[in-house]
């Protein structure tokens, strides 16, 4: 998912340090653990274990969990780790945090059988949906408060947090931004950031097809987001540079086109910092959520997804301006963050989402044309 | 001259004929390098070649070959030895002239040292930290770019030209230059002031003996070590994908884009075909190297 290539791993080595640091309570017993082993490997849910304490006791014996491409600067991954580390006493590691989703399910294929095998999976759409067959089907004790179209009815995956297609801007830098042509105005030069290469990485394509939206395209159609994109190269405004927390704030990239999570997270570190949701083109995208059905410790996966869905593991995920998926169950029984729940960027207009088939089509069409629309 | 002793001394010691175990006892202290290259170097061959001609479903396919004349590839192969070709021909020259002008001064001189030092360690100058020394400063908020938009009023915003295929070209230049004079001092210092004299003494102007034997002389080793600068170009990597986020522009980027894609499915396997294709130049290169440094170690010993 993430592609962001910030060459100074200091997220690693940060997220590395932290959960080396946290405690593993319980080393020993690989081998027993009650539940664990091979009926933790089959558990569909938690009566699978008995209760949830015996799914955190099985959890413990295997004392780990791995994660895999999950940047402490994106959707809150950072803290959500540390809470969970620390509330169950397992130890995280987190391999590779700036990895995509297609490095994601390639690392499972390269360490299956291992110990350092990925857990748990963060996926993007078009590659969580072209590999079901490696996930473990599992559902969560909050699964019905998740909409059906928001989860297989099978347990194979299930959406964690979306959040919507937004540009992001120092608005002490540049005019206010109100639709996406503004970012054709001489203001503008030298200024507008995609997040990736929309061939790549799933947030840029998603910027593309905002553009598209905004230009009389259409969810079937690129071409004109494309067009727009080799036009804002043109008029010099399209900056090739990938844009991170740390060229935000050392003001190299003033206008980014990013998730609005990713975006709303900025304005912590710069105050003039703005989000907007363009209405005319509101792109939501959500990720999925998986389990490895080659996990090395089953139960410590199960558990996390448990902890992801609780309404802790979802405030969290709203804490850094992501949109839980039981955001709706959790507004009707009052148990949300209401504060943060209304800061997150206002949206108006009907959302679009890509389909998978519609993402097949137009990642051919970008393949075929990103390159020369912005040479 | 001790180049004509050394024969008759060496031919001395192996006029004895040694044993057969005697001639194989070196041979095993070459069993750890060989065994490395096979796993490092031929496997990976290998596995690349053999994944090239595969079809999804294993079996021998030419669809990903075929689908190497797709304009994107085309393109970036295209994009590729431009950058390779002009980068190369920049520091061949370029570092040919130094090394020429480092010359005019005698071999102990404090000039010559710290010359062939400094290249030394900038010729291995590259990757990420050479990236972001550019960007640092020429990039957006470059040093340089704020300087010279206050003197010269350029745009204080910089340029969008540094993260693209001319900035590349001026990037690689900088490892080029010092790794072309490391290669190229050793031939420019072989051309030996007798041939001038003997050229002087016939009646050649400076002009005709640069001319007629300087040049005729240097060509296999300027072309030699231009190929080289060449392949150097062609392979690198890091510094390419530390500056250039957008359109993968050269094929090494656009491997790494068929890896790592999460909206482009089902690419993976196109590497193995760039990957192969790339092989193929790096080859031929290296051939033509080869021949042209057997041609120059024919005069200049």
């Amino acid at each position: 998912m993430k592609i962001r290539h910030s060459l100074v791993a200091a997220a690693a080595a940060a997220s590395l340090a932290l959960t080396a640091c946290a405690a593993p309570e319980k080393e020993k017993a690989d081998d027993d653990g009650g539940a664990g082993g091979v009926a933790a490997a089959k558990a569909t849910s938690v009566a699978d274990f008995g209760t949830f304490d015996d799914l955190v006791k099985a959890a413990q014996a295997e004392g780990e969990l791995n994660v895999i491409a999950l940047p402490e600067d994106w959707a809150n991954y950072g803290e959500i780790i540390e809470e969970f580390s620390e509330k169950y006493g397992i130890k995280v590691n987190s391999a590779q945090p700036d990895a995509s989703s297609q490095e994601e399910i390639n690392a499972a294929d390269q360490l299956k059988g291992t110990k350092r095998a990925p857990d748990v999976f963060d996926l993007g759409q078009a590659v969580a949906l072209a590999n079901t067959a490696k996930f473990a089907p599992y559902k969560v004790q909050t699964w019905d408060d998740v909409p059906d179209a928001f989860k297989a009815s099978d347990g194979l995956w299930i959406n964690d947090y979306g959040g919507y297609m937004s540009i992001g801007y120092d608005s002490s830098v540049v005019p206010d931004v109100t639709s996406v042509k503004d970012l054709l105005k001489p203001e503008f030069k030298g200024k507008v950031a995609l997040n990736g290469d929309p061939t790549q990485a799933g947030a840029a394509f998603s910027g593309v097809v905002m553009a598209s939206l905004a230009n009389g395209g259409s969810a079937d159609d690129i071409k004109p987001g494309v067009d727009f994109f080799a036009d804002l190269k043109k008029a010099g405004n399209f900056l090739p540079l990938d844009p991170t927390p740390a060229t935000i704030e050392s003001g190299q990239t003033p206008v980014v086109i990013d998730w609005d999570y990713n975006n709303a997270a900025i304005a912590d570190e710069v105050d003039t910092w703005k989000t907007v949701v363009v209405p005319e083109a509101a792109v939501a995208g959500y990720y999925f959520q998986a389990i490895n059905a080659d996990a090395p410790h089953p139960a410590a996966a199960r558990l996390w997804q448990e902890f992801l869905y609780s309404d802790e593991g979802q405030n969290l995920y709203l804490e850094g301006g992501a949109r839980p998926v039981r955001a709706d169950a959790m507004v009707e029984s009052g148990t949300i963050d209401a504060e943060d729940w209304a800061a997150l960027p206002q949206v108006s207009g009907e959302p679009v989402v890509v389909t998978d088939e519609q993402t097949a089509k137009l990642g051919e069409y970008l393949a075929a044309n990103w390159a020369k629309a912005i040479r | 001259m001790t180049t004509n002793q050394t024969p008759t001394a060496t031919g001395g010691r192996t006029s004895g004929r040694p044993s057969r175990g005697r001639a194989a006892a070196p041979a095993i202290g070459l069993v750890p390098f060989v065994v490395y290259m096979t796993i490092f170097l031929v496997v990976p061959t290998v596995t690349v070649v053999v994944g090239a001609f595969q079809g999804p479903d294993g079996g021998f396919s030419l669809e990903k070959i075929k689908a190497l004349g797709g304009e994107t590839a085309l393109g970036a192969l295209r994009e590729s030895l431009l950058l390779s070709v002009s980068s190369a021909l920049i520091g061949a020259v370029a570092g040919a002239l130094l090394c020429w002008a480092v010359l005019a001064s005698p071999p102990a001189s404090l000039l010559r040292r710290v010359t062939t030092a400094v290249c030394g360690v900038l010729a291995q100058f590259g990757g990420v930290t050479l990236a972001f020394a550019w960007v640092a400063t020429l990039g957006f908020n470059g040093l340089l770019t704020g300087l010279l938009a206050d003197v010269l009023g350029t745009d204080p915003n910089g340029a969008s030209w540094l993260y693209g295929l001319p900035g590349l070209v001026l990037v690689y230049t900088y490892f080029q230059v010092p790794l072309m004079v490391i290669v190229f001092l050793p031939a420019l210092e072989g051309v030996r002031p007798q041939w001038r004299e003997a050229a002087a003494n016939l009646g050649a102007s400076t002009w005709q003996y640069w001319w007629q034997v300087g040049f005729p002389l240097l060509r296999p080793a300027f072309l030699g070590s231009a190929l080289l600068l060449f392949a150097n170009a062609f392979a690198a990597y890091a510094t390419a994908a530390a500056l250039v986020s957008q359109g993968s522009p050269i094929t090494p980027l656009l491997i790494r884009a068929s890896l790592t894609s999460e909206v482009v499915l089902g690419q993976s396997d196109f590497g193995y075909a760039l990957a192969l294709q790339m092989v193929l130049v790096v080859s031929v290169v290296m051939a033509a190297y080869a021949w042209l440094l057997r041609r120059t170690s024919r005069w200049l010993q």
